[in-house]
This record gives C-alpha cells, sequence and structure tokens, in this order.
C-alpha cells in the first residue's frame, strides 16, 4: 500500500502520573488517511497515550507530558497552541460511554452548535442525521431523537458517543475501545464506518480484539508497560512480529 | 465420616446472633427518629399554644357618623384627639343604644376599654374626609381592644388579677362582658399582627410585625443578590478552574473554618468595618444584609462545591473532547447537573440568614422601629427590624401580652423558614435529573 505522509508525529514522548511513569519514551509517526491500532495489554498505557494527542490529559492535575507531538508539523503542546482549538480538529470517543444528560438530538447537535457549523435548524437536522447514521445508530433513535441520551442501552450510549464524535467532522479521531460494549452487528457497522472514515481523515483506534485490530488497521503498535514494544504494518504485526513479547501478547501468553 | 446436611429451614447459631444485632439496630434508629418527633411535636404544641393567641385580636366595632363642621371644630381645638374621643363616646352611646344595652350603658367607661390610639386613628380619617366633597361622612370603625380587654377575652386577665392591676379594674371587665354579649366586643382575626410596626410597652394590642416582616424580606433579598451570584462564581472557580496548590488549599480550609465562626463574632466584625469604617448607618438592612451575607457565602460555597463534585468528570471530558472551552463545559453541562444542590444550598443558607439573631443585635437592629423603611433600594439604608430581632425584643418586655405575641412571632418565623425548606424540597425534585 502506498505509505501517506505523517499526520502525527510523535518524539520522545514521556507521561508521569505524579509518581507513575505511565508512558516511556514513546516514538512514532501515525499517517494520514490510515487506521492506526493501538494494542497492549490493560494498565500498559495505550488511553494515556491516546489522551496525549488531543491534550486531554491537561484536565489531570497530577498528569505531565514531555516530548514533541505534532499535528502537521505543529507543536500541540507549544504555548501558542489553544487546547480548545485543538480538539475541534482531534475528535475522541471514549472508553466509557458519556453521553450528556440532554437529549439525542442535543448530544450529536451540541458540538456543531457551539463550532457554528450550522447556520438554521434545518442544516442541523442534517448534521445530526448524517453523523447518527454513520454511527449506525440512526435507525434506533430516529423516533425518540428528544429522549435522554442517558437512557440508550451501554452499546447505543456508545454510538451515541461516536456520533457525536464524527458530527463536528475532525480531522483525526481518536477511539478508546469504541466497540468493547456493541453486539457483533454494531461492532461490524462501527467497522465500516472507520474504515470509510479513512478515506478523508486519520483514526487512532484502541483495542483489545486482535481480530478487530487485524480487520480495520493499516498500522499497528503494541504497547507493553508503558514502553512501545513495536510498531510497523498491521499485516506484518501479525504474521511476523519482530518481538518475543509482541508474539507473546498476540498468540495470548501475556495479557 | 458422618455427612453433615444443613437445613435451610433452620438457622445456625450466627445468623440468629447475626438477625438479633440487626433487629436492634433498627430499634435504636427508629427510637432515635421517635425522640426527635417527640421533642419536635412539643415544641409546636408550646409554641402554638402560647403564640396563636397573637393572630386574633379584640375589636370594638363602633358606627362613626361625623359632619364637617364636627371635624373642623375639632382640629381648630387644642387638645384635638380629646375632641375626637368625645365622638367616639358620643357613637358609641349610640351603638350600645341600638344593640340593646341600657343598664350600665356608660358611654365614657365604655371608651376606656379602647387601646390608646383610637382617637387619633378616628382623627386621621376624619382629617382626610376634609380634603372630600360632602358634608357627612359614616364609617364602621374597628377600633382595637384595650390589652388588657384583650387578654381578659381571650383568658389571661381574669377578675382576680385584675383586681390587683393597675390597668385595669374589675369593673370595666363587666363592662366588657356586657359589651361583647351586645356584639360591640369582637374577637377576630387581626391583619394589623402582619401589617403594624412595633408599639411601645403600654399599647401591646397595636404591636405588630409589618416593620420586621418588611426587614426580614430585605434581608433576604441582599443576602440572596449577594451571596448567590458571589458564592457560586467563587465555588465554580475554585473548583473549575483554580490549580491545585497550597494557596487553593489554604482558602479551602479557610472557608470550611468560616462556616464555624460563631455568627456574633461576623455581628462585631460588621459593626467594626460596616458602620464604624465605611460608615454606613445603623439599624439598616444594608449591614444586616452584609452581615448575614458573609455569614452564608460558606454555606452557599460548601454546598456549591459538592454539588459540583458530584457531576462526574466524564461529562466534562465529553464535552471538551467536541471541542467546548472549559467556560461552556461549565455553563452547558456541568452547571446545569448541579442546580438543585446550589439552589438547595442557597435555600437552607438564607433559611439560617432568616432565623440569625446576635449579628443583628449587635448592628443595632433591635432598636424600636415605628417608621416603615420606605421602598428599595433607599429603603436598605433606612432603620428596621427583622422577625428573630422582634421576637428577642418582645420577650424582653414586661407585659406578658408581648410573650403571647413573640411567640406569634415565631410561628410565622416557622412559617416562612418551612416555605423557605418546601420550596428547596421541590426545586431538588424538579430539576433533579439522572445520568
Ligand atoms: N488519572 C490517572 N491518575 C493516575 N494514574 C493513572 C491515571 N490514569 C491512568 N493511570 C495509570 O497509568 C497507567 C496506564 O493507564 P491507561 O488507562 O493508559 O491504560 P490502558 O492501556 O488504557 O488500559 P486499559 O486497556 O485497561 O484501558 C496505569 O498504570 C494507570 O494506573
Ligand atoms: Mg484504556
Amino acid at each position: 500500500m502506498t505509505q501517506n505522509r505523517a499526520k502525527i508525529r510523535t518524539e520522545g514522548v514521556n507521561v508521569h502520573y505524579g509518581a507513575t511513569h505511565a508512558i516511556k519514551d514513546v516514538t512514532l509517526d501515525i499517517p494520514d488517511k490510515t487506521v492506526t491500532a493501538f494494542i497492549g495489554p490493560s494498565g500498559c498505557g495505550k488511553s494515556t497515550f491516546l489522551r496525549c494527542i488531543n491534550r486531554m490529559n491537561d484536565t489531570i492535575d497530577v498528569c505531565r507530558v514531555t516530548g514533541i507531538i505534532t499535528i502537521d508539523g505543529e507543536d500541540i503542546y507549544d504555548r501558542r497552541i489553544d487546547p480548545v482549538q485543538l480538539r475541534r480538529k482531534v475528535g475522541m470517543v471514549f472508553q466509557k460511554p458519556n453521553p450528556f444528560p440532554k437529549s439525542i438530538y442535543d448530544n450529536v447537535a451540541y458540538g456543531p452548535k457551539i463550532h457554528g457549523l450550522a447556520r438554521n435548524r434545518a442544516e442541523l437536522d442534517e448534521i445530526v442525521e448524517k453523523a447518527l447514521r454513520r454511527g449506525a445508530i440512526w435507525d434506533e433513535v430516529k423516533d425518540r431523537l428528544s429522549e435522554p441520551g442517558t437512557g440508550l442501552s451501554g452499546g447505543q450510549q456508545q454510538r451515541l458517543c461516536i456520533a457525536r464524535a464524527i458530527a463536528t467532522e475532525p480531522e483525526i479521531l481518536l477511539m478508546d475501545e469504541p466497540c468493547s460494549a456493541l453486539d457483533p452487528i454494531a461492532t461490524s457497522q462501527v467497522e465500516e464506518l472507520i474504515y470509510e472514515l479513512k478515506n478523508n481523515y486519520s483514526v487512532v483506534i484502541v483495542t483489545h480484539s486482535m481480530q478487530q485490530a487485524a480487520r480495520v488497521s493499516q498500522k499497528t503498535a503494541f504497547f507493553h508497560l508503558g514502553t512501545m514494544v513495536e510498531y510497523g504494518e498491521t499485516d506484518e504485526i501479525f504474521t511476523n512480529p519482530r518481538d518475543e513479547r509482541t508474539e507473546n501478547y498476540i498468540t495470548g501468553r501475556i495479557g | 465420616m458422618t455427612e453433615i446436611t444443613t437445613s435451610l429451614l433452620t438457622l445456625d447459631a450466627r445468623t440468629q446472633k447475626r438477625n438479633a444485632a440487626e433487629r436492634r439496630f433498627r430499634a435504636y434508629g427508629l427510637a432515635a427518629v421517635l425522640t426527635g418527633l417527640l421533642l419536635l411535636v412539643i415544641l409546636l404544641v408550646s409554641v402554638l399554644s402560647n403564640g396563636l393567641g397573637a393572630f386574633r385580636q379584640t375589636f370594638v366595632t363602633v358606627d362613626i357618623t361625623l359632619d364637617r363642621a364636627q371635624i373642623e371644630e375639632a382640629e381648630a381645638a387644642l387638645v384635638k384627639t380629646k375632641i375626637y374621643r368625645g365622638f367616639i363616646e358620643d357613637n358609641i352611646a349610640a351603638s350600645l343604644e341600638a344593640a340593646g344595652v341600657t343598664e350600665a350603658n356608660d358611654a365614657s367607661a365604655a371608651a376606656d376599654l379602647l387601646s390608646k390610639d383610637a382617637a387619633a386613628s378616628l382623627r386621621d380619617w376624619a382629617r382626610t374626609r376634609l380634603e372630600s366633597d360632602g358634608e357627612k361622612w359614616s364609617k364602621s370603625f374597628d377600633f382595637l381592644a384595650a390589652g388588657r380587654i384583650d387578654g381578659y377575652l381571650k383568658g389571661r386577665v381574669t377578675m382576680e388579677s385584675a383586681a390587683l392591676d393597675s390597668k385595669v379594674t374589675p369593673e370595666q371587665l363587666q363592662l366588657a362582658d356586657t359589651l361583647r354579649d351586645a356584639g360591640v366586643l369582637v374577637v377576630k382575626f387581626n391583619t394589623g399582627f402582619f401589617t403594624l410596626p412595633d408599639a411601645s410597652e403600654n399599647q401591646v394590642e397595636a404591636a405588630g410585625l409589618g416593620v420586621a416582616i418588611l426587614g426580614s424580606a430585605y434581608l433576604m433579598l441582599i443576602v440572596l443578590f449577594l451571596a448567590l451570584p458571589i458564592g457560586v462564581a467563587a465555588s465554580i472557580y475554585l473548583e473549575e478552574f483554580a490549580p491545585k496548590n497550597r494557596l487553593t488549599d489554604l482558602i479551602e480550609v479557610n472557608i470550611s473554618n468560616l462556616a464555624a465562626v460563631p455568627s456574633i463574632v461576623f455581628g462585631i466584625l460588621g459593626l467594626a468595618i460596616f458602620i464604624n469604617f465605611i460608615g454606613l448607618p445603623q439599624s439598616a438592612p444594608i449591614v444586616g444584609g452584609l452581615v448575614l451575607t458573609l455569614m452564608t457565602l460558606p454555606t452557599i460555597i460548601i454546598s456549591t462545591r459538592a454539588a459540583l463534585k458530584a457531576v462526574p468528570p466524564s461529562i466534562r471530558d465529553g464535552a471538551l473532547g467536541v471541542g467546548a472551552s472549559p467556560m461552556q463545559t461549565v455553563f452547558h453541562h456541568v452547571l446545569p447537573l448541579a442546580a438543585p444542590g446550589i439552589l438547595t444550598g442557597t435555600i437552607i443558607g438564607l433559611a439560617q440568614a432568616l432565623g440569625e439573631t446576635a449579628p443583628l443585635l449587635l448592628i443595632g437592629m433591635v432598636a424600636f422601629v415605628r417608621e416603615y423603611p420606605a421602598g428599595p433600594p433607599e429603603g436598605f439604608f433606612d432603620p428596621a427590624s427583622a422577625l428573630p430581632v422582634q421576637v428577642y425584643n418582645w420577650t424582653q418586655r414586661a407585659d406578658p401580652a408581648f410573650f403571647e405575641r413573640a411567640s406569634g412571632a415565631i410561628i410565622v418565623l416557622l412559617i416562612f423558614l418551612a416555605i423557605m425548606n418546601i420550596t428547596a424540597v421541590f426545586l431538588r425534585r424538579k430539576f433533579e435529573r439522572r445520568w
């Protein structure tokens, strides 16, 4: 496959939570218009690293990020960068579904509203419908858009959050285990979405499912105890891992 | 080897013991609740039995007819109220005759049963008549009966006590009996208790809560409009924006300490700063309001911060994640969820402030105030009283009739508090959302 230019570059990134050293010296380039999967055992720092990319770690007082992360060549930890503007460009789906305690419609419409993406109600309706369709949840909620988003099932909530994240048309989408609460049908719908998003965006997905990583991603990074052990083409990682730890994890011996 | 089988139908020793402990614990809890309820009932019964009388008052109904010439003559006289008293006597005589009272028809003695300000209130009415057209006017007046007569009709004053009392004689009480039978003397609901200002020691029947209720309302307004915005803004800043460091820790500890400072200390502070240093007027609601604001702020800040803390962080993450600014996150998502808690805390703080007495005593709100304060905002600088201070004030007076009024004022205060607390519960229910 053709190698796209790097969208996100990280160089010597270290993350500390107080005294805990959660990410150790991670350097990797994430190409544009590609799906990159982060895999690794629980607690190895996948979520932490993902949250560095849209500076969500800023909200955690004890968290300290060092090293360089650039998006399109711009250092996102530069003092002149406004994290609010950054997060408009880098959307995120969180590990735990967190819909707002507002109506389903308002959940999706909130982002476009605050960024002024719709000039009138009709445009907003259109954006909301499109986002819900792409989030593979439109059919289930189209008749109850005014009901609270918190009243949906766990899997529906997660898809609502996906719809919410893509409604603002970010350039990069970070997805932290988006399918962990989904049934196989919804999972395959979300995977289709990811595949489609790849044409325009960079998608970074954290997953515990090897099959999913193999199905949707072109690049895979394997994390272990805070270090990035191996990063490369997904096919390579799964068929011919270079590191013993990667092989052990993929074959189910550590995790 | 013997096989041990246990049936679920028989309780083993451990389970029995555990169940017994559980039953005992429930009994303790129930006993505690019942004790609390019992004390509450005793309190309510005692306050109600002492104070309900204050809502009813004895009135003397007299039909008064005056013409222009009579009024002009009275206004020309030197001691005007004496002439008006004469008018009242004349008209009582007529009323008594109409009511069929023939024996003991002594209008002068009957007029003695009236409150001292009866003549003055008749004069007020008569003078306004002069400005209107017409020559002759009549009106049915409900004059307040004197405090002792009121006490007699309510059972507080007896023939025996009257014999020893310099302010009333047994003969007057007998006359009161006659007048009551004739329907001239009636006990009915006393709106004056809510509207009249305080009155002097020997005019207990005219004492009302008007100025105190107005003063308390002004205090609440000031506290609400100062403490709520300041408290909520401070909490939002501390909870959502301030860095967590030594300084904010220090502020946090001090706010908690402030909540525990005795209220009289705030009174001294108010006296020293607002009155002596800044030079605001004494006895004014503005000073009381400022002092109570200082007192209420910690309550509001603590409850608001607790309400903000209770909003799950994932909601903030969600909002920040779609690119909302920290302020948008707070105002669009966090604050609406924290609103019920903030409202409850505010109302509880206000209720505390409403019942607060000590600091108001220190800043002079205990003064005897006959004049109504002007409307807000100028009225904030006029002398006023407040409900709890009025209660304190009345309990200090010698006449037992004031004790009845003090209990009545307590009932009014309790009703206001109950209304506020019910509002808090109602708002809580209304705005409570699940997430
Ligand atoms: N807010 C926090 N404060 C302190 N330590 C944290 C915090 N969040 C994560 N950590 C620590 O950082 C390390 C990495 O956590 P992280 O959530 O990134 O793991 P993960 O790879 O996403 O795991 P999982 O697959 O279970 O989600 C863990 O050791 C965790 O204890
Ligand atoms: Mg994680």
